[in-house]
């Protein structure tokens, strides 16, 4: 049957989301003939609709429903309301994303047996191998046009860059370049190449980052086996008395609820909207959430170690010229412990415009030391700092137990603390980040907190073992079997890298794996 | 916020005969703000016309960027007065806040908070009171309100949206030459 599908049809697969994990998964599994119906919150924007203003293009695409927080982060403080930076719209979170697309390294998948046990982390091996991701991984690079793999050019390094790499270099690190990113640097895939815009963050005008709302999802529509329903935001999925899933319940664009028949449920909302929607399908088969026998539903909150390094320098940077994420040090992204740390980060280039300098540099912060580090935003260089943050049990998404939201779902609360590595890990960081722009002559230089989460993983985590996890090595839910986690909430731990292109070498994994367990009538 | 002399077709100078010096920048009189020396009007819908002036002097304490002009600074926070219009709660809140700051000032010595004339005698009790709800709604309110303001980029240097020239590559992304 061809595109759109009958609520009552339950032969389809109800993906929920369709970022990273939800449109790769729709595209994946439609090219081999599977019927798809994408639910999807928000509404679609296309390149043409994207703008070049930071606050307006999050009003038009940012995730702003209401979400509360707690613990010990600075964004609770700052941000109390805004926990995380997520995309509600077609393409999820990767039409703001940057395209920086990094594989694990080797011993990221099994850091229990790497680190060892480390008190008040919640360490687990991956109960995949590398090896057995490579060709997952090499699938995603291909699909996405990764620079510096399939033989693709690296993009050309922007001013921002040219001092990151000169200090690096000064400082003697080794593997500096202009990164590995889904951003064409020729033409690809009926997209051009990257005009230097500026405003990645912002959705890619030209189209030349990858982002599903404009890859995945329309390759996907035109095979017509998969449809997509927007602002269609759903509130909980049904099981059969047999404990199957069957069917999920939403609010579509005029609030009304709906109801659409499901053979397989794959949950892709990203990891504070996933874990919300298995707790809020609480039932009296699966009384604290579904698929939550482990307990582990809405744990683990990892969102990496980051943090920022800002740079003044004596004459002009004009660092927001060209790709937000334009270059990579990845020299510290090795494991070693004596550095007074597990696991590793890595320094990214990173450039945000005039209004979101003055929102995130320091926040709250205000008075002559705050303003005169505006006036210097002319000769500014910026990089970013993301490494492995410790999996913590009770770093948690919950439900709000008072507050709900415009459909009356209860709100989500995320609460986070750093862990002691953690902690180590960033001032390090801030120290290495400080050392590379001082090696290059600034004059001031600047440690800026984490912004609210842009990586978020964890809250529904891949085990071997059904008492530690949510998913089993194909995100398969241990409790359900024709339920799925599609996003990065699946990840048992998170390693340096940006999680995207690993979120979508697990869902091109995972279609294959569905596909075969339809095609076997075990699903 | 109306410019030159538009406002209810007064000219600037009978504004500025209607009405009395606050500060040096500032003329105030009934229902309007008149910045002295570039005739930028603003009528008041709700706030009184000196607590707008003060708002002003405010906003440039907390964010104090010399080269920004007293205009761009008076956009900011114009919202609160818009905002007072329809929020009683929101009006009280800026009024009691500016009466407070200037009762601190008078307690000092001071005629108003506008009366301080050294930026750090003022932001010295802007420090007593960064915690409380009034100085967090206009400080939360004005990162936002000023620096996103387009008209003051340039004076950060900041070039802003570059679709229309077909971004920045044929424009300067990689032109640093001291580096
Ligand atoms: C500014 C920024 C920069 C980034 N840069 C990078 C980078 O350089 N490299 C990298 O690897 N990662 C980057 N990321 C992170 C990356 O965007 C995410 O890791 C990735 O998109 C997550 O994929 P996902 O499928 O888990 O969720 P998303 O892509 O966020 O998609 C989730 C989708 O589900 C929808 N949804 C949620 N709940 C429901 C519901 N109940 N019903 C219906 N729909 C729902 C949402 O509207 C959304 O469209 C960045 C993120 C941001 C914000
Ligand atoms: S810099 Fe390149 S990738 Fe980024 S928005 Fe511009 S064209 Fe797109």
């Amino acid at each position: 049957m061809a595109a759109p599908f009958d609520q009552n049809d339950d032969s389809v697969v109800v993906i929920i989301g369709s970022g990273a994990g939800g449109g790769t998964l729709a595209n994946e599994l439609a090219q081999k003939g599977i019927d798809v119906v994408v639910l999807e919150a928000g509404g679609r924007h296309l390149p043409e609709d994207y703008v070049n203003d930071e606050w307006d293009s999050f009003a038009q695409l940012a995730w702003l429903d209401m979400r509360t927080t707690s613990g010990g982060w600075r964004v609770a403080r700052d941000f109390p309301n805004l926990p995380a930076w997520i995309v509600k719209a077609v393409g999820g979170s990767t039409t703001h994303w940057a395209g920086a697309s990094l594989r694990f390294q080797e011993h990221e998948w099994r850091v229990l047996s790497e680190y060892g046990s480390i008190p008040g982390a919640n360490l687990l091996d991956w109960p995949i191998t590398a090896a057995e991701m490579d060709p997952w991984y090499a699938a995603a690079e291909h699909k996405m046009g990764v620079t510096r793999t399939n033989g693709i050019p690296g993009l050309p390094g922007n001013n921002n860059f040219k001092v990151m790499e000169a200090g690096a270099k000064a400082l003697g690190y080794q593997d500096v370049h202009t990164g590995r990113m889904a951003i064409n640097s020729e033409i690809r895939d009926g997209r051009t190449y990257c005009h230097q815009l500026g405003f990645c963050f912002q959705g890619c005008k030209y189209g030349a980052k990858w982002s599903t709302a404009y890859t995945e999802i329309p390759a996907a529509e035109v095979t017509g086996h998969c449809e997509v329903r927007e602002h269609a935001h759903v509130l909980m999925i049904e099981h059969d008395d047999a404990g199957k899933v069957s069917g999920v319940i939403y609010a579509d664009a005029d609030g009304n609820h709906q109801r659409q028949a499901a053979r397989v449920v794959a949950v892709a909302g990203n990891s504070i909207e996933s874990p919300r929607l298995l707790l809020n399908s609480a039932s009296a088969m699966f009384p604290d959430g579904l698929a939550n026998s482990s307990g582990q539903v809405g744990r683990n909150y990892m969102r990496h170690m980051t943090g920022s390094v800002y740079a003044i320098f004596e004459q002009p940077v004009r660092m927001w010229r060209g790709t937000t994420m334009a270059g990579i040090i990845t020299d510290e992204s090795i494991n070693d412990p004596a550095r007074g740390f597990v696991g590793g980060y890595e320094m990214e280039t990173l450039s945000i415009g005039v209004p979101f300098m003055a929102a995130f540099l320091d926040p709250g912060g205000w008075g002559r030391s705050f303003a005169s580090a505006m006036d210097g935003y002319e000769n500014m260089a910026g990089m970013w700092l993301v490494g492995e943050d410790m999996p913590q049990a009770s770093n948690q998404v919950t439900l709000h137990p008072t507050l709900t939201d415009q459909h009356g779902m209860p709100v989500p609360n995320v609460h986070f603390t750093d862990h002691p590595n953690d902690i180590a890990m960033r001032n390090h960081a801030y120290a290495q980040g400080a050392a590379v722009y001082e090696a290059v002559g600034a004059t001031r230089t600047f440690p800026t907190p984490p912004y609210p989460s842009t990586h978020n993983l964890g809250t529904n985590r891949m085990a071997e073992n059904p008492r530690d996890g949510v998913v089993n090595k194909w995100g398969q839910a241990h409790d359900v079997a024709n339920l799925f986690i599609s996003d990065g909430s699946q990840f048992t731990t998170g390693a340096a890298e940006n999680p995207t292109l690993t979120i979508v070498a697990l869902a091109i994994r995972q279609a294959d794996h569905i596909a075969s367990q339809m095609a076997a009538g075990t699903l | 916020m109306t410019h030159q002399s538009q406002l209810r077709g007064l000219s600037r100078r009978d504004l500025m005969s209607r009405g009395t010096a606050l500060g040096a920048a500032f003329v105030v009189g009934q229902g309007f703000l008149l910045h002295a020396r570039t005739g930028l009007a603003l009528e008041t819908q709700a706030l009184d016309p000196g607590t707008m002036a003060t708002l002003v002097q405010l906003a440039r304490d907390i964010y104090p960027h010399d080269r920004i002009p007293d205009d761009a600074y008076l956009r900011a926070v114009a919202g609160h007065d818009e905002r007072a219009a329809g929020d009683e709660a929101h009006k009280a809140l800026i009024e009691d806040g500016v009466a407070a700051l200037d009762a601190m000032a008078e307690s000092a010595g001071a005629s108003g908070y506008l009366g301080l004339g050294w930026e750090d005698d003022r932001v010295a009790l802007l420090r007593q009171i960064e915690s409380g709800s009034f100085f967090q709604a206009v400080r939360g309110d004005l990162v936002v309100s000023l620096y996103n303001q387009k008209e003051v980029w340039p004076l950060f240097g900041y070039e802003g949206s570059s679709f229309e020239h077909g971004g920045y590559l044929e424009h300067g992304f990689d032109d640093i030459t001291w580096i």
